[in-house]
């Protein structure tokens, strides 16, 4: 019954998004509101097993969320540029030294894992090319290694971020 | 007029990243760095597409015009979060496909994930 009532919740506060601006209702119009009732009821329906399949209902504190939306906004965004102004360098010089490299992470959720893979891959120079499911290893393709530093075996994932600690952000939100 | 100033400058930070992804495709020499390139690059400029569009959109609402911009301010950042999620998933899902078909990068000075991916 919980994983019914949190997705479609989850649902309706998303058509609630989308629809905002239609009526004298608050913001909303009533027949969107019941349209929009009615549709999350169904998708909570169809979905439930997907969004809470871990049985752990941890994410439905919005101070997670509320923590997700700075960490977006303040580190992330910081890195993403950063990393960006690398790429450009490149672009315009040629100067790369690519090279798969193993990642080890301390992450055990698969949400912390799958954040912190996104978090890797949008940041650019480095890709996630794949995970390895028993230790949750990632496999990074990165466009410019330092000289010497292919001969490490496996990297720390905080190695890869310079400015903020992108790892110990995604630990807090999502474990 | 300070709103105005910020819409255009976020249009051409977006649209020079944007021409710098494309310039990196062209000149990157294999799949796995033109993917640097293309999908990275190109999500960060639309973002600043997408902010000088919610600028513009407040700086009107502000101006007192219709009450349509705040939907359209909220919509583009929908669309600019969805943007971000599917390149990285899309992105992800391109290069594993790649590399499991055998395709390894060229040139690269390490390569660990070879002989792992079956």
């Amino acid at each position: 019954m919980l994983p019914f009532l949190l997705t479609a919740i989850f649902a309706f506060s998303i058509w609630l998004v989308l629809t905002a601006g239609t009526g004298d209702i608050g913001l909303w119009s009533a027949p969107e509101l019941a349209a929009g009732v009615a549709l999350s009821l169904v998708t909570a329906g169809i979905t439930r097993t997907f969004l809470c399949r871990s049985r752990n209902f941890r994410m439905a504190n919005p101070a997670r969320w509320l923590l997700m939306c700075l960490y977006i906004l303040g580190p992330f965004f910081l890195e993403v540029t950063r990393a960006n102004l690398d790429v450009a360098y490149r672009v315009i010089t040629g100067r790369i030294r690519p090279g798969i490299i193993r990642v080890s992470s301390d992450l055990k959720t698969d949400l912390g894992i799958f954040m912190l893979a996104n978090s890797i891959t949008l940041t650019p120079g480095t890709i996630t090319v794949d995970i390895d499911e028993a230790t949750h290893d990632l496999y990074v393709h990165k466009i410019h290694l330092p000289p010497g530093e292919e001969k490490r075996e496996t990297f720390q994932d905080s190695d890869l971020f310079s400015l903020a600690n992108l790892p110990a952000w995604i630990r807090r939100i999502a474990e | 007029m300070i709103g105005e100033a910020l819409t255009y400058t976020f249009l051409v930070i977006g649209t020079a990243f944007n021409t710098l992804g494309i310039i990196g495709l062209l000149r990157f020499p294999d799949v796995y760095t033109r993917m640097h390139a293309t999908t990275k690059m190109t999500t960060f400029g639309t973002t600043f597409t997408a902010l000088s569009v919610v600028v513009y959109a407040a700086v009107m609402f502000l101006g007192g015009n219709s009450v349509m911009f705040p939907s359209l301010a909220l919509h583009t950042i929908i669309a600019a979060l969805v943007l971000a999620f599917t390149n990285a998933i899309g992105s992800h899902a391109l290069a594993r496909g790649v590399h499991k078909s055998g395709c390894l990068p060229e040139p690269s000075v390490v390569d660990r994930l070879e002989g792992v991916l079956p």
